[in-house]
């Protein structure tokens, strides 16, 4: 019977409960999304990497797994590392960084190509004129690009001559030496990518490299390494960044569930009378609202876990280039977790009140 | 100790309240003894404390001083948990202004009231004949709002007797209905009263509806200034 008032009760005022659950599940797609905007941009940075096809990664001195240093590793390495045991192709790159997330990559679309498997061109070719741009097919729709299409970047015009399917190492790509005269690092590599003749020998190529004194300052990696510490553990704030959007969330729910809860004990002041005068203690009144905000959290974070797919949506439509968005199906659960904490701390004092009235009074009100 | 005949004994009653920062004596040492299965009716203009007393019968308040037995149950020397047990299985009431649950059928507001005492399983006979004394069969899945002041007052009373309080306690239960329908509610409490023994005790301060009871006493500041002895 308890069930049916408290349903009843959310029945009788539908806009409400609809706002109520509304705002919950805002607070729900909002941790959804930051979390898996957060796991997705990681996970497709992971594809990328192992889009090149390279074994083993090095990368200048200063570098970390997930940055880069200031300061390249000369060109000549490359030639350096192909005559080492074990090695079959080399291939070097530069990036120059955008607006965050994007970035240029330069590189020699020969030796990118045999490493990787080469670019499958869904519109366009390969570079023809230094002033050609490669461009994967999110950044073209996100960018509304079409091959022959003039692109401003670092200052300078270049023309799209192809368009590529995505998932190898960057977005935009331009020719090695021209990013090289750009920058003014003329022969210098951001870093640089080696094949092993056999799985087996990838630790042998590593440690060879890593006993090479003149290499002691550089990074030296497994691709297999490096995209393990691509994760949110790894990298500098994130995991802070997710425990304040959490945070956020609980205030959030704690704020609506308050309002909404409180002005439904002062509407329903004299019905809570009522209730007390049939005989219903302070723990029935009390279990009424915890009740009805626990069906607000629950169902408010099955709608947020709806809107977060909106919300993928919205990104892969939109911005399909710059944000990827996880759906993140382990997170569901903590979502109403965190509402279902927001929603109820948001209930004690209404119901806490609720459940203090005074039985004459509360009759008393009109 | 053989039961006492009196269902309600009300021994030098007090009730003060504090209002700002002056005492208010709202009874005034009342003395009252309602045998079991009587209709009575306390008649009294505003302000002569017959809601009060209406209050602390009911568990609703704590007197002051002076004892106050419900069924055998010394009221006074309740906890608020026991006011709360009183008011689930020895009393009911049926209030001027019907309060029922506005988003419960009438069905749900009783079978609320049977919930909030633990009492499951069907309805027993006896509230089924009272059911259609009270010519609620029809309207028992209409909401309160769908229903007329009649009907609702009908449904309240339906409310306060499910769980056989020992005590109907009714206040001002005509107070907002029409002179017919007035008079079909009254009648219904002193049917009640009659076929079933409910012991009803109605405050109002109309003397026509007083005339239903059994017996009638009179209250004004705070003390009862008429009474005839129980029976008469």
């Amino acid at each position: 019977m308890i069930n049916k008032l408290v349903i009843e009760n959310l029945k009788h005022r539908p806009v409400r409960t609809f706002l109520s659950m509304l705002a919950i599940s805002i607070e729900v797609t909002m941790v959804l999304t930051l979390v898996g905007l957060s796991y997705g941009m990681l996970e497709e940075s992971v594809r990328r990497t192992r889009g090149v096809g390279a074994d083993v990664i090095v990368r200048p001195p200063g570098s970390s797994a997930l940055t880069l240093s200031n300061a390249p590793m000369p060109e000549k390495l490359q030639n350096y590392f192909a005559g080492l045991p074990h090695v079959t192709r080399v291939t070097g790159t530069v990036v120059h960084p955008l607006v965050f997330p994007e970035s240029v990559t330069g590189i020699d679309l020969a030796a990118f190509g045999e490493m990787s498997g080469g670019f499958k061109y869904l519109e366009g070719g390969p570079f023809q004129s230094p002033e050609d741009l490669i461009i994967d097919e999110h950044y073209a729709r996100q960018q509304k690009l079409k091959v022959g299409q003039k692109v401003n970047l670092i200052n300078r015009t270049w023309r799209v001559c192809g368009i590529v399917e995505s998932g190898k190492l960057a977005r935009l790509f331009v020719q090695l030496p021209v990013l090289q005269d750009l920058e003014g690092n003329q022969g210098k590599l951001s870093q640089i990518y080696l094949q092993a003749d056999d799985d087996a020998n990838i630790q042998t190529i590593i440690k060879g490299l890593k006993d090479t004194p003149a290499l002691k300052e550089y990074g030296v990696y497994s691709t297999e390494e490096l995209v393990s510490l691509i994760s949110v553990s790894n990298l500098p704030g994130l995991k802070a960044f997710i425990a304040v959007i959490i945070g956020l969330g609980i205030v959030i729910g704690f704020l609506v569930v308050f309002l909404s809860m409180y002005t439904a004990v002062l509407e329903r002041t004299r019905e809570i009378g009522v209730l007390k005068a049939i005989g219903a203690s302070p723990g029935y009144v009390l279990n009424i609202l915890l009740r009805e905000t626990a069906v607000l959290a629950f169902f408010g974070s099955i709608l947020g876990v709806g809107l977060s797919f909106v919300s993928r949506w919205l990104i892969t439509t939109l911005v399909p280039a710059s944000l990827q968005q996880k759906i993140m199906p382990e997170w569901w659960l903590i979502c109403m977790a965190i509402s279902l904490v927001g929603a109820l701390l948001g209930t004690l004092y209404p119901a806490w009140k609720a459940a203090k009235q005074d039985a004459i009074e509360a009759l008393a009100y009109d | 100790m053989p039961e006492s005949p009196n269902i309600i004994e009300v021994r030098d009653l007090r009730k003060i309240y504090r209002v700002g920062e002056v005492d208010v004596h709202a009874l005034r040492g009342v003395n009252l003894d309602v045998p079991r299965g009587e209709f009575l009716a306390v008649v009294g203009p505003s302000g002569s404390g017959k809601s009060t007393l209406f209050h602390i019968l009911g568990g609703l308040a704590a007197p002051t001083s002076g004892t106050v037995s419900m069924d055998g149950q010394d009221v006074r020397a309740l906890t608020d948990a026991g006011r709360t047990e009183l008011r689930k299985r020895c009393v009911g009431f049926v209030f001027q202004k019907y309060n029922l649950l506005p988003t419960l059928s009438a069905r749900d507001n009783i079978e609320i009231a049977r919930s909030i005492a633990h009492r499951t399983g069907p309805q027993e006979e006896w509230f089924k004949d009272a059911l259609k004394l009270l010519d609620l069969e029809k309207r028992l899945d209409h909401k309160p709002r769908a229903l007329s002041g009649g009907e609702q007052q009908r449904v309240a009373i339906a409310r306060a007797i499910v769980n056989h309080p020992a005590i109907l306690l009714a206040d001002e239960p005509t107070g907002n209905l029409d002179t017919k329908n007035s008079e079909a509610v009254l009648n219904l409490l002193r049917q009640l009263n009659k076929k079933i023994g409910q012991t009803i005790l109605m405050i109002t301060h109309n003397p026509e509806a007083a005339e239903f009871a059994d017996r009638t006493v009179h209250m004004r500041d705070g003390e009862i200034v008429e009474a005839p002895a129980a029976g008469h």
